[in-house]
């Protein structure tokens, strides 16, 4: 089948999609956007994360027919051009990235957070509240402990920018 | 003792004074002991970054595995006829269709490329297909006719060690060594240590006999899941000379090469490996996993064939941490002096050797920790069964037994009365202490003080419980479990001990290369070696020596491949220490061909022969500048190779272990604070607080971040992770069953990090990776049992153990 839908902010066609291809697949293997990352394929590890119509997901437990004629946004369109979004900046300075795979999901989520939180001029959110936000982000690597480091650094910036 | 001791805890005293930039030291920015970033951070955030499932290449096929439902079972035959017939399938490879050595593996080549009228465990590759769609490839592997004669399993790793009746994995039993007694065939390795009045053949009454208390536990460590996240994967790519080219996520890209160029039938230059992006390892990918079945595919079809296995095939496609069952027998006299321990450790290394001989090398000599005990007597063994393959995982043989000793120690101060941490300072480990394998301590090893400091640290604020708490802040969490019944707090301490770097004997290297050459009229260094970066931030290290040591800011690392030496694997802690070692060995050939070329210029009046690089510059001891870089090099690179070993270490005597086996030790001590709900079993642990010696830290933003990491894998261990083994059958192969810590799971962690230099090290670094994730899990486990009152003698602590249940 075809499927045609939108992926930060420019249209997109992939053709002989398989009916039982996910969203991820078609990301990855077909439009050339590998930064959404496949570390379970089943919903359980947050590493796929992108938003489809404004709201965050896993990319592989989307069908690519769900996503016809609807809008995505991956780890790839978050920085502006060169500059790095605040989230992107504040994960490299603060030690939050080590092999980086959970870091794509990571990122779309805590954007997501800070968006809702600083971002609707909100206070920043407590750590309790950005536990809760990404607990559906594993990461195998870090402990979270230089993650949160990173979500309070990116909320101080982006609270700043605001 | 005259070692510098710099504290980086949140409530440490100040530090020594730092120039006014962080970023500086010894007039280069981002060199060594510095929070250098990370060269691969941006591309790692921007979605750039290539892991190993990312990569593509046009006319590409999709392989895929066939793997046996069966523990155990004869393969009478297999029928390929439907599955070749279906469109889209381009190759069907069996083990007839393996062209060189039909087995492979680490210390033994024990493991079939594809099973050979055999499997061993379930999930062992039977056979393998490359198709134009990962769909394709599924359906054509349905359609593969595989006729299984079902055999019992052996499941029991004690039967496999002690039952001579236990029917053989492989083949029969080896003939003993010298000296050495007949084991039952399924033993892998027995490693017996022994030393005071047992070494003089004493009976266990006699030195019983000699202590006021005893204490003995039986103990079991569950098989532990690296669950690194990025899956195995590769792309192999053959080439027109006949080889192949294989972009792959691994430890160690030259034992790699080494095992795979035989099952290939091809020399090991044809078969060039190129490190691609790694999504985590934790020794999970010193194993092969699809490394030969992508290049037989290659090479079969002569198109590219890429293949990434899905998280369910990830539990069966790499070893995991050997499960251990331990009986462990401290005495000591009624003023805590440690008088004697007995300790027999049993490992269950599965259906094939991977590294379980050298996993009972580490089990055997740390098994007793870092205690002075005058009497000891050891007996490890690592065995064959049909469970799935163990091997490495960080810590590798130290985890299991520190959660031996570290729970004996707290059920000795119990039965002494003595506050844990006082038994423990007095029975320490410090430089010139002899371990248990008669190796000298020959460099600064403060446990007593770490204790003291662990004791000593800030105590969290005060349990939360009652109407109207915050659900996040009891145990069972957002799920709203509780509302703070029943809720007890419990301290518990855990100290490990790990050796770093290869032991016994092994040949372990490092090979650097570096380059300093002018870039757009700039001094630039590439430093290229075949070293695998797999998240701990090794590149960052590398950049940091080359800038430290040639005074130039501008350092590139080029891509890890076979085009050089062997960097040996990124495992045992010990890629600082090695490749750092070799950077460092290279970029000092590199400075002193610089300044030959600078005298062979001449030197200006006045200048002593101790020159430096800095700034960019060949300077004199004073500061003078004697050449600029820019001029000197103008068309001309100065390059240098350096092999780079440590001092060599001795093999363990196979009759009473004794040898200086090791390198360097490395220790690290928690503290863990948890509250428990008693009712419900339910545990949250309210805070982990480490302190640990790294000799020096050459980042601490990334040490921090290996510390960090290290102690969460070991509160998973503690907690929650087991892949759960029935019948020799995975019961759990998904992130849906086996849980690994989230963030809601991982309290603050506070970390000390204390710089004592080993001399016998570059920059008197101690490796840093493993200890953390030794001492997390007794220390956890520990403050369950003061908040409970159980024993808890099984990692990890199941909700069944807190309650008082039978564990089904």
């Amino acid at each position: 089948m075809r499927v045609s839908f939108e992926v930060n902010g420019r249209p997109v066609r992939a053709d002989d999609v398989w009916a039982g291809e996910s969203l991820l697949y078609v990301l990855r293997e077909r439009l050339g956007l590998p930064g959404s990352k496949n570390a379970c394929e089943q919903g359980e590890c947050g590493s796929c994360t992108v938003y489809l119509d404004g709201e965050t997901v896993c990319a592989c437990l989307v069908a690519a027919g769900q996503a016809e004629g609807r809008s995505v946004r991956t780890v790839e369109g978050l920085a502006d051009g060169e500059a790095l979004d605040p989230v992107q900046s504040a994960f490299v300075d603060a030690g939050a990235v080590q092999c980086g795979f959970c870091t794509p999901g990571l990122l779309v989520q805590t954007h997501d957070l800070l968006r809702r939180t600083v971002g609707a001029g909100g206070q920043p959110p407590g750590d309790d509240e950005v536990r809760e936000a990404l607990a559906g982000n594993l990461c195998r690597c870090t402990g979270y402990e230089q993650i949160l480091a990173a979500v309070r650094l990116a909320a101080e910036r982006a609270g700043g920018a605001a | 003792m005259t070692a510098s001791s710099e504290t980086r805890a949140p409530a440490a005293p100040a530090a020594p004074p730092v120039p006014a930039d962080p970023a500086e030291r010894g007039g280069v920015r981002h060199g060594v002991g510095t929070d250098a970033p990370r060269p691969d951070g941006v591309l790692k955030v921007t979605g750039e970054f290539a892991y190993s499932s990312d990569l593509w290449a046009d006319d590409m096929l999709w392989g895929a595995t066939l793997r046996s439902p069966h523990p155990h079972a004869r393969i009478r035959g297999i029928d390929l006829t439907e599955a070749v017939r279906l469109p889209g399938v381009y190759a069907v490879l069996t083990h007839e269709d393996v062209p060189g050595a039909k087995y492979y593996g680490l210390e033994r080549a024990d493991q079939p490329v594809l099973a050979d009228g055999k499997v061993r465990y379930q999930g062992e590759p039977v056979a393998i297909v490359a198709a134009d769609h990962p769909e394709t490839a599924r359906r054509a592997m349905m359609r593969i006719a595989v006729d299984y004669e079902v055999l019992e399993p052996v499941s029991d790793a004690r039967r496999a060690a002690f039952d001579p009746a236990c029917p053989p994995v492989h083949g029969p039993a080896a003939p003993p060594e010298p000296g050495g007694a007949a084991r039952p065939a399924n033993v892998v390795r027995y490693q017996p240590v022994r030393t005071g009045a047992f070494a003089a053949g004493a009976g266990l009454d006699e030195v019983r006999a000699q202590a006021d208390v005893i204490v003995t536990g039986e103990y079991q460590v569950g098989m532990q899941d690296q669950a690194f996240l990025g899956p195995e994967s590769g792309l192999a790519v053959p080439a027109a000379d006949g080889g192949v080219d294989l972009y792959v996520a691994t430890q160690w890209l030259h034992v790699d090469q080494s095992q795979l160029a035989p099952c290939l039938g091809l020399p090991p230059e044809k078969v060039r490996l190129n490190l691609a992006g790694v999504g985590g390892a934790f020794g999970a990918r010193e194993d092969l996993s699809m490394q030969a079945h992508a290049c037989l595919l290659a090479l079969r079809t002569g198109r590219p064939v890429k293949m990434v296995y899905h998280r369910e095939e990830s539990f069966f496609g790499h070893v995991h941490r050997h499960p251990a069952t331990m009986r462990y027998e401290h005495g000591a006299r009624a003023d805590g002096t440690l008088v004697f321990a007995t300790m027999e450790i049993v490992l269950d290394g599965g259906a094939y050797a991977s590294t379980t001989s050298a996993v009972v090398g580490v089990a055997s000599s740390m098994a007793v920790g870092p205690y002075e005990v005058p009497n000891v007597r050891v007996d490890a063994y690592g065995v064959y069964t049909n469970n799935p393959p163990c091997g490495a995982m960080r810590g590798f043989g130290a985890v299991q037994a520190c959660f031996g000793y570290e729970s004996q120690m707290d059920r000795l101060a119990e039965a002494l009365g003595m506050h844990p941490v006082e038994l423990r300072i007095r029975n320490a480990m410090s430089e010139g202490s002899r371990t248990a394998t008669g190796q000298p301590v020959d460099m600064p090893l403060p446990m007593a003080d770490m204790l003291a400091r662990a004791r000593a640290l800030p105590p969290p604020a005060e349990p939360e419980t009652g109407p109207g708490t915050d659900p996040r802040r009891l145990p069972g969490g957002v799920a709203g479990t509780t509302r703070g019944e029943g809720v007890v707090r419990g301290v518990g301490y855990g100290v490990g001990i790990k050796n770093i770097c290869y032991s016994e004997s092994f040949d372990d290297y490092s090979t650097a290369r570096v380059r300093l050459e002018l870039v757009g009229g700039e001094p630039a260094v590439q430093v290229h070696t075949a070293a695998a970066e797999v998240g701990q931030g090794l590149v960052t290290v590398q950049q940091q020596v080359a800038r430290t040591e040639l005074g130039v800011e501008r350092v590139v690392v080029r891509p890890a491949d076979t085009a050089v030496g062997s960097s040996g694997s990124s495992s045992a802690s010990r890629q600082s220490y090695m490749t750092g070692g070799a950077v460092k060995a290279a970029c000092e050939a590199v400075r002193e061909a610089v300044f030959r070329l600078a005298r062979e210029r001449g030197l200006p009046p006045g200048a002593d022969d101790a020159l430096e690089l800095r700034g960019g510059a060949v300077v004199t001891r004073l500061g003078a500048v004697v050449a600029e870089l820019a001029e000197l090099l103008a068309d001309t690179a100065v390059e240098e190779t350096r092999v780079f070993r440590h001092r060599p270490t001795r093999p363990m005597d196979p009759l009473t272990g004794q040898g200086d086996a090791h390198v360097q030790f490395a220790m690290c001590v928690h503290r863990a604070v948890v509250d428990v709900d008693t009712e419900l079993g339910l545990v949250r642990v309210v805070e982990l607080a480490a302190v640990q010696d790294v000799g020096r830290a050459l980042n601490p933003l990334q040490l921090a971040g290996q510390i960090h990491g290290g102690s969460a894998q070991g509160l998973g261990l503690a907690l929650m992770e087991e892949v759960q083994v029935r019948d020799a059958a995975v019961r759990n192969p998904s992130f849906t069953d086996y849980l690994i810590p989230t963030i809601l799971d991982m309290p603050p962690m506070r970390v000390e990090i204390l710089e004592h230099p080993d001399p016998h090290a570059p920059y008197g670094l101690r490796g840093a990776g493993e200890p953390p994730t030794l001492s997390s899990t007794p220390a956890i486990i520990a403050a369950i049992r003061a908040a409970t009152g159980r024993p808890l003698a099984h990692a990890p602590v199941r909700p069944e153990d807190i309650v008082g249940l039978p564990v089904p």
